[in-house]
């Protein structure tokens, strides 16, 4: 399409002041509001108990909820893959859910299966605390990371076929030899993408979590949930600039990990 | 670049063109892909999203039908997803034309600067909604430095929305908008079309696919939404409270059958909109390999 140089103009002008008014500006102006004090005053603001204990808690999460879908994303995704069982299409679309459903109904749920009134809730008046503590967090999260890794192997498992698979199978190997130096390999790069993804959205989740956590600062407070308290709560809005800087440094971490991954999963 | 990962991750893909496992043919086992494993996997998405999803649609109809109505046909829960709806869709329009036009700009025009915001492009995503809540909120809030107050008001639900759904039109469109044929475009020229005709004629039918997928998940997207809402939107009921917040209010009351029913009206707005997006993709698809 040829377009007059006055026609380019403005539409470049009207794209970039979009994005300017709704991503740069905004951005530039929380950076500089967290910085403008210098850096000091950044650093005592996520070094305080609370911040120190709402970040152990955000990385505990991710401890916990990265192991487990990598085990079950890469077992599904072998499973949609490879497998022949009635009941595929279904789990296709059971492993997309997840995106559809807003995180605060993430969350209802939660509380409806197990909540003290819940279907589980006998958990509950046995001492085990889902809702309003660790667990109902860990649940959460992986409710809504779950299609990651298994939309990032598969269609790598897809590409990959089977050939190397039987040809190990042939020469004697185990099927858990075949797993770990066939398969894995192979899938290495999409698994981290996965992975990736993964973190970053775990670490970011906020209205799934704030549903089934009791949100005492300093116990079950995550980093999304301590920008919250101290914008809401404390009026501490330096506090929650500082914050949401923590947690927007580690989002950019991500991006630049995701395209240095992206560059190495086309090379290889 | 990062648009195509985006759109494996984010986008509920429609399903891979799968080989069919053939049958007979001596397959490489894994312990995962036998029976056993299979029923793993089953009761590990059982456990954790079908289980949940059963009992928030069990715990809706506890007063059996007539509560479930009375509790999604409340006035201020009616006004919230009326809000919810009315600000989604502005929201999508929206998307549809600037996200095309930020396309455009981003495969066609050439500038300083260009890879940078690319990239800035998949920042909505990469950042956590509470974040862009409160980014937000410094330029457009009560300390705003324009004096551009925004926050309580509809247009801040807007603009919160804007930011969290910026990338799905621009990443659906640009990869369309790189493959599409250009030699088109030059014979409608050549022929005497005005920039505007050829943009009407020949590029818009190219990329319709591609905005109205893009379109349909930004509002699959903003009629969830809740972090990136929650500071800006100030909770109006009947004026700003979407219902994401509706429903976690009911929480808080201690209305769990309110809060039930209204998520299961949610989530079948959600559904029926991802199950129409689809319908519409295989249609073009099809369409697509018929003239191909």
């Amino acid at each position: 399409m040829r377009t007059s140089t006055g026609t380019r103009l403005t539409l470049r002008t009207i794209a970039l002041g979009y994005l300017f008014a709704l991503l740069a500006v905004p951005i530039a102006l929380i950076l500089w509001r967290t910085f403008g004090d210098g850096l000091g005053a950044f650093i005592d603001s996520v070094r305080t108990p609370a911040a120190i204990s709402a970040l152990n808690l955000s990385l505990l999460i991710v401890a916990i909820v990265v192991p487990l879908n990598v085990v079950f994303g890469v077992a599904t995704a072998l499973a949609l893959v490879r497998g022949s069982f009635p009941g595929r299409g279904l789990l296709q679309a059971v492993v997309d859910l997840p995106f559809a459903v807003s995180p605060i109904v993430v969350g209802v749920s939660l509380i409806m299966l197990w909540g003290v009134d819940g279907w589980f809730g006998g958990l509950d008046r046995l001492g085990i605390r889902v809702i309003f503590g660790l667990p109902g967090m860990v649940l959460a999260t992986i409710f809504v990371t779950l299609p990651f890794v298994v939309r990032e192997v598969e269609p790598v498992l897809h590409e990959i076929g089977t050939d190397q698979e039987q040809a190990a199978a042939t020469l004697g190997a185990s099927s858990w030899q075949t797993l770990w130096r066939i398969t894995i390999p192979a899938i290495r790069w999409g698994l981290t993408y996965g992975v990736v993804l993964t973190i970053a959205r775990s670490l970011g989740e906020f209205g799934g979590v704030i549903m089934v956590s009791s949100g005492f600062p300093g116990v079950s407070q995550t980093l999304t949930l301590l920008v919250h308290s101290r914008y809401i709560d404390d009026h501490n809005v330096y506090g929650a600039y500082a914050a949401a800087t923590l947690l927007m440094g580690l989002a950019v971490l991500t991006l630049l990990l995701m395209t240095v991954l992206d560059r190495k999963r086309s090379t290889t | 670049m990062t648009a195509t990962l985006f759109r494996r991750a984010e986008v509920p893909a429609l399903p891979a063109p799968e080989a069919p496992p053939t049958p007979g043919a001596p397959k490489a086992r894994h312990g995962l892909g036998r029976p056993l494993g299979v029923g793993l996997v089953g009761l590990w998405l059982s456990l954790i999203v079908l289980l949940p999803l059963a009992a928030l649609t069990v715990a809706s109809f506890d007063q059996g039908w007539s509560g479930f109505w009375d509790a999604v046909t409340a006035p201020v829960a009616l006004a919230s997803l009326r809000v919810t709806v009315l600000v989604s869709v502005v929201v999508a329009l929206v998307n549809a034309v600037m996200g095309t036009l930020i396309a455009w700009v981003l495969v066609r025009d050439d500038f300083p600067g260009k890879r940078f915001v690319d990239a800035l492009i998949d920042l909505p995503f990469a950042l956590p909604t509470i974040v862009a809540s409160i980014v937000l909120l410094s330029l457009y809030g009560p300390s705003s430095p324009i004096g551009i107050h925004l926050n309580a008001t509809r247009p801040g639900l807007l603009v919160a929305l804007a930011f969290v759904t910026l990338p799905f039109v621009v990443r659906s469109v640009q990869p369309v908008l790189i493959e599409a044929d250009r030699e088109v475009e030059e014979a409608a020229a050549s022929l005497g079309a005005s920039g505007w005709t050829t943009f009407r004629r020949i590029v818009l039918p190219t990329l319709a696919p591609a905005v109205i997928g893009g379109t349909g998940l930004s509002f699959a997207r903003a009629i969830g939404e809740y972090g990136s809402v929650v500071l800006i939107g100030g909770n109006i009921p009947r004026k700003t409270q979407v219902t994401s917040q509706y429903i976690q209010q009911q929480i808080e009351i201690d209305r769990p059958v309110n809060a039930a029913a209204v998520s299961v009206a949610l989530l079948a707005i959600a559904f029926v909109t991802l199950f129409v997006l689809r319908l519409f993709a295989s249609r073009s698809q099809r369409r697509e390999e018929a003239s191909a």
